[in-house]
């Protein structure tokens, strides 16, 4: 099991420093110059050659790159080409924010998806359970910034329960900061919550027609009994690699959720560095949540090991 | 029904299984007594497995019994299982009424311990507190015959082979020391030098405990060895029914002659007729494709036009009364057989 | 009894019995015959907006702005006078086209690496399927927000964006389907009669893996048509000037109180097109493989 964590712990490193090479190459190498990149075509050749010196954009690529990747494991990968304003606080301030976003849309799905997907497959022969599976479907198909924007237009704008944007620091405004947590969250979770519901359905069916879920009832379990107590952990494998890859699509999605709530998230940094051409942020800032995607996997496998005995004793 | 004194354990008459419109077992009708050991044959397709759910009350959804099944374990046998509700009927499996099935390797779970599974079931019917039933687990799996049971007890089902998985089935089985075992298949997915040893516990496991057993099989040499009685299985009926020694010397039902012929257990006398017929002519029909009347005609090479109508149940010896394990509502269904041409005998 | 319906399934099955209704071949679900008939009429309302539109596209018109949908303008007007309905009908262009490329780029290269990746067991195998993993931790999204940093948004940066983040899926995919088509009998016949892996890979491993890959397609047409609108609505993707159904849903924001309907018709656009392909997707699948029903 040590071993097995090792050699997937392995993966992870070699596949954040390939990672790195293909932002770095995207981002540095493929435009030809960057600093030309980050002035705008009019800029003129002075002021181009000036950037290009205060932040050695004219030494060779391999420096450049293991100059940012000593500034990302430093924490500190220096400050923006234009703005100058230091990258590492600004980054440690907005991931903050994201990182309560994600993970509070992330339990409410997970809290909404597994109760309801459980539902759907044991009543998937019933009316009920074949309506709640068709409207997961419909809400798969509806993307999280369209269900922010109708939630805003109805309980920010007609209604007025709450903002319809913007962030509070909790420790300073904790009810501000609930209110303007409420919508972006269910937003967010709504669709993956949907996709999670139908993961779950799937999951708990292909359970419920395993041998050792009838063996568990011909031992004298109910239905509900044999489901709670050998299903649900079968049943987790699949679902729990499906929670990774939403964790990780949550990341993503927050993105554009910011953008629609004005929420001083890492998302929006993205955007906004975009809209500037800060390429050293925009560059910094997807390898951040490149890294949180690829650690996130990391986990998961890490996770299954706990699991499914199978794969622990695997290579034993 | 079952008066005191009675040793019938199950009793079975009139069993009807369905879908809404196709009819998968008609009037299936047996009983088996306590320390009686009764195989169930028959081709794929003729309806084993489904008698053996319907008794369990394990029948998935789309899926309608009628009939009257009684179970006397502990305590008389007073309420039809096929009218108890879900949670009634959850009290007698595992206890008094337990299963083996055909697939060791699925039908563990994976992610518990072998000796939790064995413990759970003890746990489920509170027959032992939790130290005790654990004991008692370990117990078991020595009695099934695996080794170091201790230390099995903590492993997990994938770390076993397939028939020491099928010994710890046995053992979940038999942990509750039940009235009736049924086994659907318990050897064939094993291999052949294990099959011996894991039939071998099971008529042990039952006959210490002096339980009933409705063993299935498409094994004739299997039921030779493990059963005293048989009920051969053919589109969803029971075509013939008897002692072992008898029904297999003396097979009266043409399906169980071309069955027999077809087996390795066909003696001289079978070997000659399969010369004469290698085989049952024709495959099993689809469910709901059988015909009418005696449900073996479309393939049968005596049938006549007498065969469109249902044969009755002519027991095996005139004025036989109710035999051994017989109740008094399944008049002389112990030993018979349902055909209008049958072979051997008298004739 | 419902929990355990598996039980009964194995018992028929067991008994080699299948209740009436016969035998189960392909039959018409309806996920695939309603997702079939919301593409259609997407891919419809597309074909129909290069022969007609009720007004010239993208044409400020001399009327109000914000009609709510009326006998005039069925869909109402936006905030520059613009018929709704034409801008829909010709959003739907860009909705198709961004997902024709999208999908067609990431198939191209993904299902031969997949392909490569199962049939080159060594290393060219494990080093696609690790490039593969890579790949898989840049999101469509993000992989065009890095893309727009550069160039600039546009359709053509989205499309292509989106195309390479797809790739991984269709590798994936095409990898487990030719694992399975290589350990076939026929396949290891092939193989010892000394066919060329090429010669295996045409005639055996593509038709074989042709059905995974079609309903891979569906569904990733569906992400492509929601990272298109996402883009849109960043203002990364499509430009102002050109119909998009996302751009629609940006313009439309600032006027949500106003004028809701802007943002709900082209989002309820999205949102079905979206529903259409991945249930024909799914509808897809259970009629490759009716096994996998219920699923």
């Amino acid at each position: 099991m040590v071993l097995r964590l090792l050699h997937r712990a392995m993966v992870f490193v070699l596949s954040v420093l390939a990672a790195s090479v293909l932002v770095f190459a995207f981002m540095r190498v493929l435009p030809g110059d960057p600093a030309r990149v980050a002035l705008g075509i009019n800029a003129s050749d002075a002021s181009v050659a000036a950037l290009r010196e205060q932040f050695g954009l004219d030494r060779p690529v391999v420096v450049q790159y293991l100059d940012w990747m000593r500034g990302m494991l430093t924490l500190d990968p220096g400050i923006e080409f234009i703005s100058k304003a230091a990258i590492g606080p600004q980054i440690a301030d907005r991931l903050q924010v994201t990182l309560i976003l994600v993970t509070t849309s992330m339990i409410l799905a997970v809290l909404v998806a597994v109760p309801v997907g459980i539902w759907m497959a044991v009543r998937h022969r019933h009316v009920d359970g074949v309506v709640m599976s068709a409207a997961s479907q419909v809400g798969v198909a509806i993307p999280a910034f369209l269900a922010g924007i109708v939630l805003i237009s109805v309980f920010a704008v007609r209604l007025r329960w709450v903002p319809s944007g913007g962030w509070a620091v909790p420790a300073q405004d904790p009810v501000g900061f609930l209110q303007r947590l409420v919508l972006p969250s269910i937003a967010l979770a709504g669709v993956q919550a949907a996709v999670l519901a139908r993961y779950v359905r799937s999951a708990v069916l292909d359970v419920l027609r395993e041998d050792y879920l009838r063996t568990a009832r011909a031992k004298g379990l109910r239905p509900v009994q044999a489901l709670w107590r050998h299903g649900l952990r079968n049943a987790a494998v699949p679902v729990v690699t499906v929670l990774g890859l939403q964790l990780a699509t949550l990341l993503v999605g927050a993105v554009v959720i910011e953008r629609v709530f004005v929420i001083p998230g890492l998302g929006s940094l993205l955007l906004d560095s975009v809209a500037q051409r800060e390429i050293l942020t925009v560059q910094t800032v997807v390898m951040v949540l490149v890294v949180a995607t690829l650690l996130i996997t990391f986990l998961v496998d890490a996770l299954y090991l706990l699991i499914d005995p199978r794969l622990r004793t695997g290579s034993r | 029904m079952s008066g005191a004194g009675d040793r019938t354990v199950l009793a079975v008459e009139g069993l009807d299984v369905g879908t809404g419109h196709t009819p998968l077992l008609r009037d299936v009708t047996f009983s088996i007594a306590r320390g009686e050991r009764v195989g169930l044959i028959g081709e794929s397709g003729s309806g084993k497995s489904l008698t053996a759910l319907a008794v369990m009350g394990l029948l998935g959804e789309g899926l309608h019994a009628r009939g009257d099944v009684r179970l006397s374990g502990r305590t008389p046998a007073t309420r039809n299982l096929l009218e108890v509700g879900e949670r009634e009927m959850a009290r007698l499996r595992g206890d008094a009424v337990t299963m083996v099935f055909q697939e060791p390797m699925t039908a563990l779970n994976p992610t518990m311990r072998v000796g939790a599974q064995v413990t759970e079931v003890m746990r489920i019917h509170g027959t032992r507190d939790t130290a005790g039933a654990r004991a008692r687990a370990v117990e078991l799996l020595d009695q099934v015959g695996l080794p170091d049971p201790a230390h099995l007890a903590r492993s997990y089902p994938h770390e076993l082979s397939g028939g020491q998985r099928q010994r710890v089935v046995l053992a979940i089985a038999l942990a509750n020391d039940p009235a009736l075992l049924i086994c659907d298949e318990p050897t064939t997915a094993l291999d052949v030098t294990v099959q011996a040893t894991v039939l071998d516990l099971v008529v042990r496991g039952v006959q210490e405990r002096d339980a009933a057993m409705l063993f299935i099989t498409h094994d004739l040499a299997v039921v030779a060895t493990v059963c005293e009685r048989v009920l051969v299985m053919y589109g969803g009926r029971i075509v013939e029914a008897g002692p072992v020694g008898e029904v297999f010397a003396d097979p009266r039902h043409r399906y169980t002659q071309g069955l027999i012929g077809a087996s390795d257990l066909a003696g001289e006398r079978g070997r000659r007729q399969r010369a004469a017929l290698p085989t049952i002519q024709g495959t099993v029909p689809p469910a709901g494709r059988f015909p009418d009347g005696c449900v073996f005609r479309s393939r049968c090479a005596h049938a006549t036009d007498e065969c469109a109508t249902l044969p009755g149940w002519t027991p095996r010896r005139e004025g036989d009364g109710p035999g051994q394990g017989s109740a008094p509502g399944e008049v002389g269904r112990a030993a018979g057989y349902a055909c209008f041409h049958p072979a051997g005998g008298a004739a | 009894m419902s929990e355990v319906q598996g039980a009964a399934a194995d018992a028929v099955t067991d008994s080699g019995q299948v209740p009436a209704g016969g035998s189960r071949g392909r039959h018409l679900n309806p996920s695939l015959v309603v997702g079939g008939a919301i593409v259609a009429v997407v891919v419809g309302l597309a074909l129909l907006s290069y022969v007609w539109t009720p007004y010239q596209p993208m044409r400020v018109l001399p009327v109000e702005p914000y009609q709510t949908p009326n006998a005039e303008h069925w869909l109402g007007t936006d905030r520059l006078r613009r018929d709704v309905l034409t801008q829909i009908l010709v959003g739907a262009r860009t909705t198709l086209f961004v997902g024709v490329v999208a999908v067609g780029v990431a198939a191209l290269v993904g299902v031969p690496l997949g392909i490569l990746a199962a049939m080159s067991p060594g290393w060219p195998g494990q080093l696609v399927m690790r490039a593969n993993d890579v790949l898989l931790a840049f999101p469509a999204l993000l992989l065009a927000i890095m893309f727009a940093a550069l160039y600039g948004g546009s359709t053509r940066v989205a499309m292509i964006a989106i195309g390479i983040a797809t790739i991984p899926a269709f590798a994936r995919i095409t990898r487990s389907g030719a694992l399975g088509v290589m350990r076939t009998e026929y396949v290891v016949a092939a193989r010892s009669a000394g066919r060329s892996p090429l010669g295996i890979a045409v005639r055996h491993v593509v038709p074989n893996v042709a059905g995974l890959v079609i309903v891979q397609a569906s569904v990733s047409f569906a992400i492509a048509i929601l990272a298109e609108a996402a883009l849109a609505y960043l203002g990364l993707g499509t430009p102002t000037g050109q119909a998009s159904w996302g751009r629609m849903l940006y313009e439309a924001q600032t006027t949500l109180r106003s004028a809701p309907h802007l943002a709900l018709i082209p989002g309820a656009a999205i949102a079905l097109s979206v529903l259409g392909f991945n249930l024909f997707g799914d509808g897809l699948r259970d009629w490759l493989d009716p096994r996998l029903e219920d699923r």
